[in-house]
């Protein structure tokens, strides 16, 4: 029989399909007894409208697998960064022609600093790879993209925005 | 779902996938909610209010540029901090619901004006109606960015578990919201003669409502160890906007205040001219049709 945890692991990002779940880093914990499972996921942003969408897709998937019992929980803590995204969903990402995010690290503590200039970033373009490319747009599709353009092949592509 | 009908999928069917995030389950569902013990729970609740109120207020305010800003990409860019600012303000509302029994939609959509707990910063019209421009928009995004970003960092601290972890959340929206308007504020401030002078204006415009953000609220003093003090910010923002304004080649207004009525302002539910406009937009149709969801 397949665990809960493997269904949960292979439901995918309602707004990035390419990945899944597990990929994206939100899927926090699940746990299951006696045919009663718990799954905690993590929103991506406070804001981000498919977090509900993620619940019931999680529930509908492991009723049909034909558990009795689901319950989705939301956690807050640790917060999600994009450093949650698995090196797997950072292939498929680049794969399905989205900009993976750069690696950010810790925050620190105190004051966050101030960038008065867009930071500067190696991005891959990931139809040609070239790193000569630039940013359209800080906001993207959806929350977590911003929106860039490859200098040398002229694409435009989305870009996993560091966070 | 049916083509036969085209609002048959609009009816609440549990799989139908045509939007995303309407549902609006319960914001904190899975987070530990106990309170802190000794905790005064009526000023919690009255905190959770003012903060989300400010993330409410100001985010119907951004969202009002949605297809009217200078271009594409900005419409885009003031939905999406619209949007993080609405997340804060469900969890926000959520945890106040607990100590008030109400739930997030009809604390946003059924308290009247008196009840609201916002600065006036976060209310005032900075366009795209009459009072204001893009550049008045990105005068107040960089100074209400700058002073909730500062709040946050500190409020990573408190002993509610619940406001500890909506800090932590949001912190990172929010430089991202401030990093926006502060590059903003320097491509208007240093471009040409007529967007230096708009932004100038728009400054001018904002100015009035900052020293409100600072004023320590009686609630705050109660809620010692879980509540920011907003005095102790001043130097911080001060600083953060005086980088800004200097990079941008502009003038820190004079420190003036806008009026109070009998000393009070938005924390004690005294707002501007503009909220009641804003309410009746913001909540014409929950009140009209009550129970309303999409």
């Amino acid at each position: 029989m397949t665990t809960a945890l493997e269904i949960a692991s292979a439901v995918r990002d309602p707004e990035l399909p390419v990945l899944t779940l597990a990929d994206l880093g939100v899927l926090r914990e699940v746990s299951e007894q006696d045919g009663r499972v718990v799954v905690t996921i993590t929103p991506t942003y406070s804001g981000c409208p498919a977090i509900d969408e993620m619940g019931a897709d999680l529930r509908r998937s492991l009723i049909s697998a034909g558990f009795a019992e689901v319950e989705v929980r939301l956690s807050l803590s640790p917060a999600w960064t994009t450093d949650w995204i698995s090196d797997e969903g950072r292939t498929k990402l680049a794969e399905a022609g989205i900009a993976p995010p750069s690696r950010v690290g810790p925050v620190a503590v105190g004051p966050v600093p101030l960038n008065l200039v867009p930071p500067s970033r190696q991005v891959a373009c990931p139809q040609c790879g070239s790193l000569n490319t630039s940013e359209i747009s800080r906001f993207g599709s959806t929350a977590c993209k911003a929106l860039r353009r490859c200098n040398a092949c002229s694409e435009p592509f989305e870009h996993v925005k560091e966070i | 779902m049916s083509f036969d009908n085209a609002y048959e999928s609009l009816l609440g069917h549990e799989d139908a996938h045509w939007a995303f995030g309407t549902g609006f389950s319960e914001a904190l569902s899975g987070v530990n909610r106990e309170f802190p013990p000794g905790v005064d729970r009526e000023a919690l609740a009255a905190y959770c209010l003012m903060l989300g109120d400010d993330a409410l207020i100001f985010s119907q305010r951004l969202s009002e540029w949605c297809s009217r800003a200078p271009e594409l990409e900005e419409d885009i860019a003031l939905a999406n901090i619209a949007l993080d600012l609405l997340g804060q303000a469900r969890m926000l509302l959520t945890r106040a619901g607990e100590v008030l029994d109400r739930d997030e939609d009809q604390l946003a959509y059924l308290r009247d004006e008196r009840e609201f707990r916002n600065v006036h910063l976060a209310e005032i019209d900075c366009g795209p109606g009459p009072g204001g421009d893009f550049g008045t928009t990105i005068a107040r995004l960089l100074v209400f960015s700058s002073w909730r970003l500062a709040l946050f960092s500190r409020l990573r601290g408190s002993a509610d578990p619940v406001l500890a972890a909506i800090a932590e959340k949001g912190l990172k929206e929010l430089a991202y919201h401030r990093d926006h308007a502060a590059q903003w504020t320097v491509r208007l401030g240093d471009g040409t003669d007529e967007s230096h002078r708009r932004m100038q204006a728009g400054l001018a415009r904002v100015w009035p409502f900052v020293d409100e953000l600072f004023a320590t609220h009686p609630v705050e003093t109660r809620l010692a160890g879980v509540a920011v003090d907003p005095a102790s910010l001043r130097s911080e923002v001060d600083g953060v906007l005086e980088a800004v304004l200097n990079a941008a080649g502009l003038t820190r207004p004079a420190d003036t205040r806008a009026a109070r009525v009998a000393g009070m302002a938005g924390r004690d539910g005294v707002h501007t001219e503009a909220m009641g406009y804003l309410l009746a937009e913001m909540q014409h149709l929950h009140r009209s049709l009550p129970g309303a969801v999409w």
